[in-house]
């Protein structure tokens, strides 16, 4: 599944100050074509910061970020056509609340993507469609469930047919028995070949899905592994801890 | 659907009869007190010894009638005035409002001219800026204009002042708006303007509509100002049939005729208020 031909996604020395405080401090990583990275690491370790500098929300302080062979972090790069092909989904889903279900997907695919408005809304169906949401197309975002809400938000991203999706902690701000519809998708997602940079804390759920897995520690990657490798034999103290901390709450 | 007395237990019973009983008091209490109020009304205005003459004066049937047809054409004028400047009220006050809230630098000097024009119409009374734009433009001279009506220019006066209050409701109702809103358009490769019209301004727009309402009442009575500069609106006409039958009813019929205009804004400004906080308060409780 994986094309380990060339990277899709390629970080370099990417570091991130606020201040003089380093929140990043020199992240190397890349993204393979239908490969699933899932980054793991406390509170405050960087995560939801490495994210957004990939999706240049958030400005690099040194380093590099390549989409493919594109420098996204060269000077002059238009932010807004690479961001088009860099989808990211919050934790909290920033679904647009005066705007229906589909047209939460359809915006961007008209006004971004320019493609018309009956196609856009056929594509929108088809997602819908596919997580279940169908016959919910015309509701508003706050008559359905955070569930609902997180899986359009993803879909919204996806249906942008990104060339790699971030996701940040997608199922934190979820009640617990909503979670498993939000990674039912996400495996459906991998299962499809999307290309996948993930936040989460849902380890077992990264165990499973990831190919990957990146221990971030203050800013820096602290340990990293084939994911089955990653879970079962921690090499270094802190993520050590760090496991057997999160398997213990 | 109710159930019948007859379908309940005793207990409900019981808590009918009282409440029923309740409600008959409160039938008594409303009634009693309007009476008290009634009389009061009556002894302290109706009967004190200039009252008729005040009657006379004020409340003139046959003047009502004879100043009529002047003040409801004068009114026609008001109406067209709050058309016209209610709808450039708010395309000026939302361009002021998103003019200030562009970052860039290139814009520097156009904000600073937005402030500087919210500042300044927000602190002069409407009056003055009437005098200085009805007798301001005309001292131009722009003969290529020739001789601007009073109702124009009194349309002008009120566009600027509301422009900048209406620019600042637009301004909050923008700030309001989480910014976890934009970094999703953003995130998903709108620009900076797409992210503004397609999703900030609606939902700004939606959460300003009570106090832009409220705006608007206020201009349906300011409106009345533009007699100043001698436009013949509902205010001027009446002014004109007091000096006729020296006699002030004819105010008291314009000043009638902007209320009974006021009221179905009122209650609209009411009625919406009410809708989008109710909507805010589901949404909380979901
Ligand atoms: N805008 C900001 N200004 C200053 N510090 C910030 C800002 N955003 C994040 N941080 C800091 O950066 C660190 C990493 O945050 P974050 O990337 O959100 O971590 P994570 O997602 O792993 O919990 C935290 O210590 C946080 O306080
Ligand atoms: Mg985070």
């Amino acid at each position: 599944m994986i094309d380990w031909s060339k990277p899709r996604l390629r970080v370099t020395n990417l570091k991130k100050h606020y201040e003089d405080r380093a929140v990043l401090d020199g992240i190397d990583l890349e993204v393979f074509p239908g490969q699933i990275v899932a980054l793991i690491g406390a509170s405050g370790s960087g995560k939801s910061t490495l994210l957004r500098c990939v999706n240049l929300i958030e400005e690099i302080s040194d380093g590099q970020i390549f989409l493919e062979t594109e420098e996204i972090s060269a000077p002059g790069v238009n932010h807004d056509r690479v961001r088009a092909q860099v989808g990211l989904v919050f934790q909290s889903f920033n679904l647009f609340s005066h705007l229906s279900i589909l047209q939460n997907i359809t915006l961007a695919l008209i006004h971004v993507k320019k493609i018309a408005k009956p196609e856009a809304e056929r594509i929108a169906r088809k997602w819908l469609e596919r997580i279940g949401l169908g016959d919910r197309a015309d509701s508003y975002p706050d008559k359905i469930s955070g569930g609902q809400q997180q899986r359009t938000a993803i879909v919204r991203a996806v249906a942008m047919d990104p060339k790699v999706l971030l996701l940040d902690e997608v199922t934190s701000a979820l009640d617990p028995e909503l979670v498993g519809e939000v990674l039912d998708l996400i495996r459906d997602l991998k299962a499809g070949g999307t290309t996948i940079l993930m936040a989460t804390h849902e380890l077992s759920f990264a165990r499973e899905v990831a190919d990957w897995v990146i221990f971030l520690e203050q800013g820096k990657i602290y340990e990293q592994g084939e994911a089955k490798d990653f879970f079962e034999n921690p090499k270094r103290d802190r993520t050590k801890e760090f496991l057997a901390r999160m398997a213990n709450n | 659907m109710a159930l019948s007395d007859s379908e309940v237990s005793k207990a409900e019973l019981d808590r009918r009869a009282f409440r029923r009983s309740q409600r008959s008091r409160s039938v008594l209490v409303a009634f009693i007190s309007t009476l008290v109020f009634a009389i009061l009304v009556w002894f302290g205005l109706i009967a004190t010894p200039g009252w008729s003459r005040v009657q006379e004066s004020f409340f003139s049937w046959d003047v009502a009638v004879q100043a009529w047809p002047r003040v409801l054409d004068g009114l026609l004028l008001n109406l067209r005035v709050l058309a016209v400047a209610a709808v450039l009220v708010v395309i000026f006050g939302l361009l002021i409002a998103v003019i200030r809230t562009l970052k860039s630098p290139v814009f520097f000097p156009l904000r600073v001219l937005a402030k500087g024009y919210v500042d300044l119409f927000r602190g002069m009374p409407l009056i003055i800026v009437l005098y200085l734009v009805g007798f301001g433009i005309p001292g131009l001279r722009l003969e290529f204009l020739g001789r601007i009506p009073a109702e124009v220019l009194g349309t002008i006066a009120l566009t600027l002042t509301y422009s900048a209050y209406v620019s600042e409701v637009f301004r909050a109702g923008i700030e309001s708006v989480h910014s976890s809103q934009r970094l999703a358009a953003r995130s998903l490769g709108l620009s900076n303007a797409q992210s503004m019209r397609l999703v900030v301004l609606p939902q700004a727009v939606r959460k300003v509509v009570p106090p832009l309402m409220n705006d608007f009442v206020a201009l349906q009575k300011d409106v009345g100002l533009i007699s100043v500069l001698g436009a013949i609106d509902a205010v001027r006409g009446a002014q004109i049939e007091v000096a006729k039958f020296a006699n002030f009813t004819p105010y008291v019929l314009a000043g009638l005729l902007f209320v009974l205009l006021a009221i179905p804004t009122i209650r609209l400004a009411d009625y919406v208020t009410k809708r989008l906080s109710d909507k805010e308060q589901a949404g909380v409780a979901l």
